[in-house]
Protein backbone atom coordinates (compact mmCIF):
# COMPACT_ATOMS: atom_id res chain seq x y z
CA UNK A 1 0.00 0.00 0.00
CA UNK A 2 2.73 2.80 0.84
CA UNK A 3 5.37 2.09 -1.78
CA UNK A 4 8.74 2.75 0.32
CA UNK A 5 10.17 5.71 -2.66
CA UNK A 6 7.33 7.50 -2.05
CA UNK A 7 7.96 7.42 1.77
CA UNK A 8 11.60 8.48 1.48
CA UNK A 9 10.67 11.73 -0.99
CA UNK A 10 8.32 12.16 2.19
CA UNK A 11 11.17 12.89 4.69
CA UNK A 12 12.72 16.01 3.94
CA UNK A 13 9.23 17.73 3.02
CA UNK A 14 7.60 15.98 6.31
CA UNK A 15 10.81 17.70 8.41
CA UNK A 16 10.60 20.88 7.19
CA UNK A 17 6.91 21.11 7.94
CA UNK A 18 7.88 19.92 11.73
CA UNK A 19 10.15 22.57 11.60
CA UNK A 20 8.43 24.98 10.49
CA UNK A 21 5.56 24.25 13.02
CA UNK A 22 7.57 23.93 16.19
CA UNK A 23 8.94 27.72 15.80
CA UNK A 24 5.98 29.11 14.45
CA UNK A 25 4.11 27.75 17.20
CA UNK A 26 6.40 29.46 19.55
CA UNK A 27 6.15 32.77 18.43
CA UNK A 28 2.24 32.48 18.74
CA UNK A 29 2.57 30.91 21.59
CA UNK A 30 4.34 33.79 23.36
CA UNK A 31 2.26 35.98 21.68
CA UNK A 32 -0.92 34.35 22.20
CA UNK A 33 -0.19 33.82 25.55
CA UNK A 34 0.84 37.48 25.89
CA UNK A 35 -2.33 39.48 24.24
CA UNK A 36 -4.94 36.51 25.65
CA UNK A 37 -3.91 37.81 29.26
CA UNK A 38 -3.58 41.34 28.69
CA UNK A 39 -7.35 41.19 27.16
CA UNK A 40 -8.78 39.06 29.71
CA UNK A 41 -7.82 41.75 32.36
CA UNK A 42 -8.49 44.82 30.24
CA UNK A 43 -11.10 46.73 30.85
CA UNK A 44 -9.98 49.51 27.77
CA UNK A 45 -13.18 50.23 25.55
CA UNK A 46 -11.16 49.39 22.53
CA UNK A 47 -10.49 45.96 23.42
CA UNK A 48 -13.46 44.50 20.86
CA UNK A 49 -11.27 46.31 18.05
CA UNK A 50 -8.29 44.39 19.51
CA UNK A 51 -9.81 41.40 20.02
CA UNK A 52 -11.21 41.06 16.44
CA UNK A 53 -7.17 42.35 15.02
CA UNK A 54 -5.86 39.30 16.85
CA UNK A 55 -8.73 37.00 15.69
CA UNK A 56 -8.70 38.19 11.98
CA UNK A 57 -5.81 36.18 10.52
CA UNK A 58 -7.86 33.21 11.32
CA UNK A 59 -10.68 34.19 8.82
CA UNK A 60 -8.80 36.09 6.05
CA UNK A 61 -8.05 34.46 2.75
CA UNK A 62 -4.80 32.91 2.96
CA UNK A 63 -3.73 34.36 -0.44
CA UNK A 64 -4.87 37.59 1.46
CA UNK A 65 -2.20 36.95 3.98
CA UNK A 66 0.42 36.28 1.92
CA UNK A 67 -0.35 38.85 -0.63
CA UNK A 68 -0.02 40.98 2.66
CA UNK A 69 3.35 39.30 3.36
CA UNK A 70 4.52 39.85 0.26
CA UNK A 71 4.05 43.36 -0.05
CA UNK A 72 5.33 44.29 3.69
CA UNK A 73 8.50 41.77 3.75
CA UNK A 74 9.16 41.70 0.00
CA UNK A 75 12.05 43.03 -1.40
CA UNK A 76 10.30 46.37 -2.13
CA UNK A 77 8.60 46.29 0.90
CA UNK A 78 9.34 48.68 3.61
CA UNK A 79 9.63 45.71 6.73
CA UNK A 80 11.58 43.51 4.26
CA UNK A 81 14.18 46.78 3.43
CA UNK A 82 14.33 47.19 6.87
CA UNK A 83 14.78 43.51 8.13
CA UNK A 84 17.48 43.11 5.28
CA UNK A 85 19.50 46.64 6.40
CA UNK A 86 19.07 45.80 10.04
CA UNK A 87 19.68 41.75 10.32
CA UNK A 88 20.65 40.81 6.42
CA UNK A 89 17.66 38.91 6.80
CA UNK A 90 15.31 38.15 3.94
CA UNK A 91 11.59 36.41 4.33
CA UNK A 92 11.00 35.83 0.75
CA UNK A 93 11.73 32.40 -0.45
CA UNK A 94 13.12 31.44 2.89
CA UNK A 95 12.27 29.50 5.83
CA UNK A 96 12.06 32.22 7.68
CA UNK A 97 9.12 33.34 5.79
CA UNK A 98 7.50 30.35 6.14
CA UNK A 99 7.73 30.61 9.89
CA UNK A 100 6.21 33.89 9.98
CA UNK A 101 3.34 33.05 7.79
CA UNK A 102 2.31 29.78 9.76
CA UNK A 103 3.02 31.78 12.91
CA UNK A 104 0.42 34.40 11.96
CA UNK A 105 -1.97 31.85 10.21
CA UNK A 106 -1.65 29.75 13.76
CA UNK A 107 -2.03 32.86 16.63
CA UNK A 108 -5.84 33.22 16.69
CA UNK A 109 -5.75 29.97 17.26
CA UNK A 110 -3.81 30.32 20.82
CA UNK A 111 -4.96 33.57 21.12
CA UNK A 112 -8.68 32.69 21.70
CA UNK A 113 -8.72 29.88 24.15
CA UNK A 114 -5.81 31.14 26.04
CA UNK A 115 -7.93 34.03 26.46
CA UNK A 116 -10.64 32.27 27.01
CA UNK A 117 -8.85 30.32 29.53
CA UNK A 118 -7.43 33.40 31.43
CA UNK A 119 -10.91 34.58 31.68
CA UNK A 120 -11.94 31.75 33.43
CA UNK A 121 -9.84 31.48 36.75
CA UNK A 122 -11.20 32.97 39.80
CA UNK A 123 -10.27 36.05 39.75
CA UNK A 124 -10.77 35.90 44.02
CA UNK A 125 -7.75 33.64 43.30
CA UNK A 126 -6.04 35.84 42.05
CA UNK A 127 -7.09 38.78 44.81
CA UNK A 128 -5.73 36.47 47.41
CA UNK A 129 -2.31 36.36 45.90
CA UNK A 130 -2.41 40.14 46.16
CA UNK A 131 -3.05 40.26 49.88
CA UNK A 132 -0.53 38.13 50.36
CA UNK A 133 1.66 40.14 49.26
CA UNK A 134 3.17 38.37 45.67
CA UNK A 135 3.89 40.74 42.49
CA UNK A 136 1.36 40.92 39.88
CA UNK A 137 4.59 39.22 38.19
CA UNK A 138 4.16 36.54 40.56
CA UNK A 139 0.23 36.52 40.43
CA UNK A 140 0.36 35.76 36.66
CA UNK A 141 2.90 33.12 37.09
CA UNK A 142 2.21 31.29 40.15
CA UNK A 143 -1.72 31.61 39.75
CA UNK A 144 -3.16 32.73 36.46
CA UNK A 145 -0.92 30.73 34.37
CA UNK A 146 -1.31 27.36 36.46
CA UNK A 147 -4.92 27.75 36.20
CA UNK A 148 -5.37 28.49 32.85
CA UNK A 149 -2.64 25.82 31.79
CA UNK A 150 -4.82 23.40 30.23
CA UNK A 151 -6.73 25.98 28.05
CA UNK A 152 -3.49 27.57 26.91
CA UNK A 153 -1.89 23.92 25.77
CA UNK A 154 -5.28 23.30 24.35
CA UNK A 155 -5.01 26.50 21.77
CA UNK A 156 -1.10 25.55 21.55
CA UNK A 157 -1.98 22.24 20.39
CA UNK A 158 -4.21 23.27 17.49
CA UNK A 159 -2.38 26.21 17.06
CA UNK A 160 0.71 23.58 16.21
CA UNK A 161 -1.81 21.71 13.42
CA UNK A 162 -2.54 24.78 12.19
CA UNK A 163 1.29 25.67 11.40
CA UNK A 164 1.62 22.50 10.21
CA UNK A 165 -0.65 22.16 7.47
CA UNK A 166 -0.21 25.97 5.99
CA UNK A 167 -0.05 26.22 2.45
CA UNK A 168 -1.33 29.68 0.58
CA UNK A 169 0.45 32.08 2.59
CA UNK A 170 3.51 29.64 2.77
CA UNK A 171 3.17 29.45 -1.00
CA UNK A 172 3.03 32.74 -1.55
CA UNK A 173 6.15 34.03 0.47
CA UNK A 174 8.12 31.27 0.72
CA UNK A 175 7.79 29.59 -2.49
CA UNK A 176 8.26 26.23 -3.20
CA UNK A 177 11.71 25.20 -3.12
CA UNK A 178 12.63 21.43 -2.98
CA UNK A 179 14.67 20.82 0.43
CA UNK A 180 14.30 24.35 1.67
CA UNK A 181 10.66 25.82 1.75
CA UNK A 182 8.97 23.13 0.29
CA UNK A 183 6.60 21.68 3.42
CA UNK A 184 4.75 18.61 3.12
CA UNK A 185 1.31 20.64 1.91
CA UNK A 186 3.59 22.07 -0.73
CA UNK A 187 4.96 18.88 -1.81
CA UNK A 188 1.33 17.37 -1.63
CA UNK A 189 0.03 19.98 -4.55
CA UNK A 190 3.24 19.69 -6.58
CA UNK A 191 3.17 16.04 -6.59
CA UNK A 192 -0.20 16.35 -7.77
CA UNK A 193 0.47 18.71 -10.33
CA UNK A 194 3.25 16.71 -11.80
CA UNK A 195 1.42 13.46 -11.44
CA UNK A 196 2.95 11.80 -8.72
CA UNK A 197 0.06 10.09 -7.15
CA UNK A 198 2.06 7.55 -4.90
CA UNK A 199 4.12 10.64 -3.52
CA UNK A 200 0.54 12.40 -2.91
CA UNK A 201 -1.03 9.49 -1.02
CA UNK A 202 1.85 9.00 1.27
CA UNK A 203 3.02 12.32 2.05
CA UNK A 204 -1.51 12.74 2.41
CA UNK A 205 -1.82 10.11 4.98
CA UNK A 206 1.15 11.01 6.55
CA UNK A 207 0.16 14.56 7.52
CA UNK A 208 -3.93 12.74 7.95
CA UNK A 209 -2.42 11.00 10.60
CA UNK A 210 -0.36 14.12 12.61
CA UNK A 211 -3.40 16.14 12.65
CA UNK A 212 -5.86 13.50 14.18
CA UNK A 213 -3.46 12.88 16.59
CA UNK A 214 -2.92 15.92 17.51
CA UNK A 215 -6.17 17.39 17.69
CA UNK A 216 -7.16 14.22 19.47
CA UNK A 217 -4.61 15.71 22.74
CA UNK A 218 -6.04 19.15 21.81
CA UNK A 219 -9.82 17.74 22.71
CA UNK A 220 -7.67 16.17 25.92
CA UNK A 221 -6.69 18.92 27.03
CA UNK A 222 -9.26 21.07 26.23
CA UNK A 223 -10.80 21.72 30.51
CA UNK A 224 -14.53 20.29 30.87
CA UNK A 225 -17.21 22.85 31.28
CA UNK A 226 -18.43 21.07 34.75
CA UNK A 227 -14.39 21.84 35.61
CA UNK A 228 -14.84 25.76 34.95
CA UNK A 229 -14.71 27.38 38.73
CA UNK A 230 -13.01 24.62 40.50
CA UNK A 231 -9.60 25.66 42.01
CA UNK A 232 -8.46 22.40 41.33
CA UNK A 233 -8.04 19.51 39.05
CA UNK A 234 -7.81 15.87 40.26
CA UNK B 1 -48.38 27.95 -0.19
CA UNK B 2 -47.68 31.58 -2.02
CA UNK B 3 -43.62 30.98 -0.93
CA UNK B 4 -43.68 27.86 -2.56
CA UNK B 5 -45.40 28.80 -5.43
CA UNK B 6 -42.41 31.63 -5.50
CA UNK B 7 -39.44 29.81 -4.88
CA UNK B 8 -40.81 27.10 -8.02
CA UNK B 9 -40.89 29.55 -10.07
CA UNK B 10 -37.69 30.94 -9.54
CA UNK B 11 -36.16 27.32 -9.70
CA UNK B 12 -37.75 27.17 -12.96
CA UNK B 13 -36.73 30.51 -14.23
CA UNK B 14 -33.22 29.26 -13.27
CA UNK B 15 -33.45 26.19 -14.95
CA UNK B 16 -34.81 27.60 -17.94
CA UNK B 17 -31.88 30.20 -18.27
CA UNK B 18 -29.19 27.45 -17.53
CA UNK B 19 -30.22 25.26 -20.73
CA UNK B 20 -30.03 27.57 -23.52
CA UNK B 21 -26.56 28.18 -23.64
CA UNK B 22 -24.24 25.19 -22.77
CA UNK B 23 -20.93 26.56 -21.90
CA UNK B 24 -17.38 25.46 -23.93
CA UNK B 25 -14.72 25.10 -21.35
CA UNK B 26 -11.83 25.94 -22.47
CA UNK B 27 -8.13 24.92 -20.33
CA UNK B 28 -5.44 27.31 -21.65
CA UNK B 29 -2.22 27.18 -20.31
CA UNK B 30 -0.99 30.64 -18.09
CA UNK B 31 0.64 32.54 -20.99
CA UNK B 32 -2.46 32.44 -23.24
CA UNK B 33 -4.19 33.75 -20.78
CA UNK B 34 -4.84 37.24 -22.48
CA UNK B 35 -5.39 36.27 -25.94
CA UNK B 36 -7.25 33.29 -24.89
CA UNK B 37 -9.51 36.09 -23.05
CA UNK B 38 -9.69 38.11 -26.33
CA UNK B 39 -10.63 35.09 -28.71
CA UNK B 40 -13.55 33.71 -25.92
CA UNK B 41 -15.04 37.24 -26.48
CA UNK B 42 -14.75 37.86 -29.86
CA UNK B 43 -16.15 34.31 -30.52
CA UNK B 44 -19.23 35.07 -28.13
CA UNK B 45 -20.08 37.88 -30.24
CA UNK B 46 -19.63 35.96 -33.64
CA UNK B 47 -21.46 33.05 -31.95
CA UNK B 48 -24.30 34.73 -29.94
CA UNK B 49 -25.67 31.44 -28.64
CA UNK B 50 -22.37 30.39 -27.02
CA UNK B 51 -20.58 30.76 -23.94
CA UNK B 52 -16.85 29.99 -23.40
CA UNK B 53 -15.42 29.76 -20.07
CA UNK B 54 -11.91 29.74 -19.92
CA UNK B 55 -9.63 27.82 -17.55
CA UNK B 56 -6.12 29.38 -17.27
CA UNK B 57 -3.40 27.58 -15.75
CA UNK B 58 -0.42 25.56 -15.87
CA UNK B 59 -0.26 23.74 -18.46
CA UNK B 60 0.81 20.11 -15.69
CA UNK B 61 -2.06 21.22 -13.25
CA UNK B 62 -4.63 21.20 -16.66
CA UNK B 63 -3.38 18.34 -17.60
CA UNK B 64 -4.33 16.53 -14.17
CA UNK B 65 -7.62 18.18 -13.82
CA UNK B 66 -8.26 16.60 -17.16
CA UNK B 67 -6.90 13.19 -16.68
CA UNK B 68 -8.80 13.22 -13.13
CA UNK B 69 -12.00 13.91 -15.06
CA UNK B 70 -12.78 17.43 -14.89
CA UNK B 71 -15.37 18.42 -17.62
CA UNK B 72 -13.00 20.22 -19.96
CA UNK B 73 -13.89 20.41 -23.82
CA UNK B 74 -10.99 22.23 -25.45
CA UNK B 75 -7.15 21.88 -24.16
CA UNK B 76 -4.59 24.66 -25.51
CA UNK B 77 -1.06 23.65 -23.87
CA UNK B 78 2.23 25.52 -23.65
CA UNK B 79 4.48 22.36 -24.90
CA UNK B 80 3.93 18.95 -27.20
CA UNK B 81 5.08 16.94 -24.10
CA UNK B 82 1.56 17.61 -22.19
CA UNK B 83 -0.53 17.48 -25.03
CA UNK B 84 0.96 13.79 -25.60
CA UNK B 85 0.52 13.00 -22.00
CA UNK B 86 -2.90 13.90 -22.65
CA UNK B 87 -3.61 11.94 -25.58
CA UNK B 88 -1.43 8.84 -23.93
CA UNK B 89 -4.32 9.02 -21.38
CA UNK B 90 -7.31 8.54 -24.09
CA UNK B 91 -8.60 12.19 -23.14
CA UNK B 92 -8.13 13.71 -26.78
CA UNK B 93 -10.80 13.08 -29.41
CA UNK B 94 -9.71 14.20 -32.69
CA UNK B 95 -6.68 15.52 -34.14
CA UNK B 96 -4.14 18.00 -32.51
CA UNK B 97 -3.46 21.15 -34.23
CA UNK B 98 -0.48 23.83 -33.64
CA UNK B 99 -2.08 27.01 -33.72
CA UNK B 100 0.94 29.56 -32.23
CA UNK B 101 4.47 29.37 -31.74
CA UNK B 102 7.17 31.33 -29.16
CA UNK B 103 10.14 31.96 -28.12
CA UNK B 104 11.55 31.62 -24.56
CA UNK B 105 13.82 34.64 -23.33
CA UNK B 106 15.50 35.51 -20.20
CA UNK B 107 14.50 38.28 -18.32
CA UNK B 108 16.00 40.90 -15.40
CA UNK B 109 14.29 43.05 -13.27
CA UNK B 110 14.04 46.47 -14.87
CA UNK B 111 17.18 49.06 -13.73
CA UNK B 112 19.08 45.95 -11.95
CA UNK B 113 22.82 45.16 -11.94
CA UNK B 114 24.41 44.30 -13.72
CA UNK B 115 23.17 43.96 -17.03
CA UNK B 116 23.59 40.49 -18.56
CA UNK B 117 23.11 39.83 -22.18
CA UNK B 118 23.38 36.07 -22.76
CA UNK B 119 22.75 33.46 -20.77
CA UNK B 120 26.33 32.07 -20.64
CA UNK B 121 27.14 34.94 -18.42
CA UNK B 122 24.82 33.68 -15.31
CA UNK B 123 27.98 31.30 -14.76
CA UNK B 124 29.90 34.13 -13.27
CA UNK B 125 27.05 36.58 -12.33
CA UNK B 126 26.99 34.88 -8.86
CA UNK B 127 23.08 35.33 -9.33
CA UNK B 128 21.16 33.96 -5.77
CA UNK B 129 17.74 33.64 -7.18
CA UNK B 130 16.74 32.73 -11.10
CA UNK B 131 13.35 32.01 -11.55
CA UNK B 132 11.73 29.44 -13.76
CA UNK B 133 8.73 27.43 -14.01
CA UNK B 134 8.73 23.78 -12.00
CA UNK B 135 9.95 21.37 -14.75
CA UNK B 136 7.59 18.72 -13.73
CA UNK B 137 4.50 20.69 -14.47
CA UNK B 138 5.42 23.91 -16.59
CA UNK B 139 6.45 23.52 -19.98
CA UNK B 140 8.50 27.51 -20.10
CA UNK B 141 10.08 25.28 -17.20
CA UNK B 142 10.91 22.36 -19.03
CA UNK B 143 12.28 24.38 -21.86
CA UNK B 144 14.80 27.25 -19.64
CA UNK B 145 15.91 23.86 -18.03
CA UNK B 146 16.74 22.20 -21.45
CA UNK B 147 18.61 25.42 -22.46
CA UNK B 148 20.41 25.34 -19.19
CA UNK B 149 21.32 21.97 -19.15
CA UNK B 150 22.42 22.43 -23.29
CA UNK B 151 24.62 25.06 -21.84
CA UNK B 152 26.01 23.08 -18.81
CA UNK B 153 24.86 25.81 -16.55
CA UNK B 154 22.35 23.47 -15.14
CA UNK B 155 23.90 21.52 -12.02
CA UNK B 156 25.99 24.98 -11.46
CA UNK B 157 23.33 26.91 -10.79
CA UNK B 158 20.82 24.41 -9.08
CA UNK B 159 21.59 26.44 -5.34
CA UNK B 160 20.16 29.48 -7.00
CA UNK B 161 17.36 28.04 -8.69
CA UNK B 162 13.35 29.07 -7.58
CA UNK B 163 11.17 26.95 -9.07
CA UNK B 164 7.44 28.43 -9.80
CA UNK B 165 4.14 27.55 -10.46
CA UNK B 166 3.56 28.67 -14.01
CA UNK B 167 5.36 31.00 -16.24
CA UNK B 168 3.25 34.16 -15.22
CA UNK B 169 4.11 33.56 -11.42
CA UNK B 170 7.97 33.34 -12.80
CA UNK B 171 7.42 37.26 -14.43
CA UNK B 172 5.93 38.83 -11.41
CA UNK B 173 8.87 37.40 -9.40
CA UNK B 174 11.16 39.11 -12.10
CA UNK B 175 8.89 42.33 -11.88
CA UNK B 176 8.52 42.53 -8.63
CA UNK B 177 12.70 42.49 -7.85
CA UNK B 178 12.11 38.99 -5.38
CA UNK B 179 14.19 37.16 -8.00
CA UNK B 180 17.21 38.40 -9.89
CA UNK B 181 16.19 36.97 -12.95
CA UNK B 182 13.92 34.01 -14.69
CA UNK B 183 12.99 32.87 -18.01
CA UNK B 184 9.60 33.55 -19.52
CA UNK B 185 7.95 33.04 -22.88
CA UNK B 186 8.80 36.81 -25.31
CA UNK B 187 4.92 37.01 -25.12
CA UNK B 188 4.75 37.75 -21.39
CA UNK B 189 7.57 39.82 -20.81
CA UNK B 190 6.26 42.32 -23.09
CA UNK B 191 3.16 42.19 -20.84
CA UNK B 192 5.63 43.70 -18.70
CA UNK B 193 7.89 45.75 -20.76
CA UNK B 194 7.78 48.87 -17.77
CA UNK B 195 9.46 46.46 -14.98
CA UNK B 196 11.54 43.51 -17.00
CA UNK B 197 13.83 43.96 -18.85
CA UNK B 198 14.57 41.04 -21.80
CA UNK B 199 18.50 39.82 -21.02
CA UNK B 200 18.79 38.00 -23.93
CA UNK B 201 16.83 35.62 -25.73
CA UNK B 202 16.68 31.76 -25.07
CA UNK B 203 17.56 29.27 -27.88
CA UNK B 204 15.75 25.64 -26.39
CA UNK B 205 16.74 23.79 -29.55
CA UNK B 206 13.31 22.61 -30.97
CA UNK B 207 10.21 25.44 -32.11
CA UNK B 208 8.48 26.41 -28.95
CA UNK B 209 4.79 25.51 -30.47
CA UNK B 210 1.35 25.31 -28.54
CA UNK B 211 -1.23 22.24 -29.80
CA UNK B 212 -4.99 22.85 -29.20
CA UNK B 213 -7.07 20.08 -29.14
CA UNK B 214 -10.89 19.18 -28.59
CA UNK B 215 -10.72 16.62 -26.06
CA UNK B 216 -13.35 13.15 -25.60
CA UNK B 217 -16.24 15.24 -23.76
CA UNK B 218 -16.32 17.96 -25.91
CA UNK B 219 -16.50 15.60 -28.75
CA UNK B 220 -20.33 15.94 -29.09
CA UNK B 221 -20.34 19.92 -28.82
CA UNK B 222 -20.17 21.05 -32.28
CA UNK B 223 -18.99 24.68 -30.67
CA UNK B 224 -16.39 22.77 -29.17
CA UNK B 225 -14.89 22.30 -32.79
CA UNK B 226 -16.03 25.62 -33.69
CA UNK B 227 -13.58 27.61 -31.54
CA UNK B 228 -10.67 25.41 -32.34
CA UNK B 229 -11.79 26.53 -35.64
CA UNK B 230 -11.62 29.86 -35.02
CA UNK B 231 -8.87 30.19 -33.32
CA UNK B 232 -6.73 28.53 -36.66
CA UNK B 233 -8.69 30.57 -38.71
CA UNK B 234 -7.76 34.26 -40.14
CA UNK B 235 -9.54 36.23 -37.37
CA UNK B 236 -8.03 34.43 -34.57
CA UNK B 237 -4.35 33.99 -35.87
CA UNK B 238 -4.92 37.87 -35.89
CA UNK B 239 -5.52 38.43 -32.70
CA UNK B 240 -2.96 35.81 -31.41
CA UNK B 241 -0.23 38.07 -33.62
CA UNK B 242 -1.10 40.84 -31.98
CA UNK B 243 -0.98 39.40 -28.65
CA UNK B 244 2.66 38.81 -29.74
CA UNK B 245 2.68 35.07 -30.89
CA UNK B 246 4.41 33.77 -33.97
CA UNK B 247 2.85 31.52 -36.19
CA UNK B 248 2.87 28.01 -35.95
CA UNK B 249 4.57 26.79 -38.83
Amino acid sequence: MVETSALAAAMTPLWLSLKVAFFATILSAIFGVALGLYLARSRHRARNILDTLCTLPMVLPPTVLGYYLLVLFGSQGLLGQWLDAAFGVNLVFSLKGAIVAAAIVSFPLVFKPARAAFESVDPRLEQAGRVLGVSEAGVIVRISLPLAWRGIMSGVTLGFVRALGEFGATLMIAGSIPGKTQTLSIAIYEAVQAGRDADAHVMALLISCACIVMLLLATWLTPAAHRKGEAHER
Amino acid sequence: MRRLKGVAALLLACAAGSVSAQPITVSAASSLGDAFRELAARFEEAHPDSRIQLNIGGSGLLLQQIQRGAPVDVFASADEFTMSQAQASDSVSGEVRYFAANTLVFIQPLGATPQLNSILALRDAGLRRIALGNPESVPAGRYAKSALEAAGLWTALADSLIPAQNVRQVLDYVARGEVQAGFVYATDAAQMSNRVRVAAPVSVGRPIRYPIAVLNRGKDKPSAQDFVDYVLSEDGQRILAVHGFLAAE
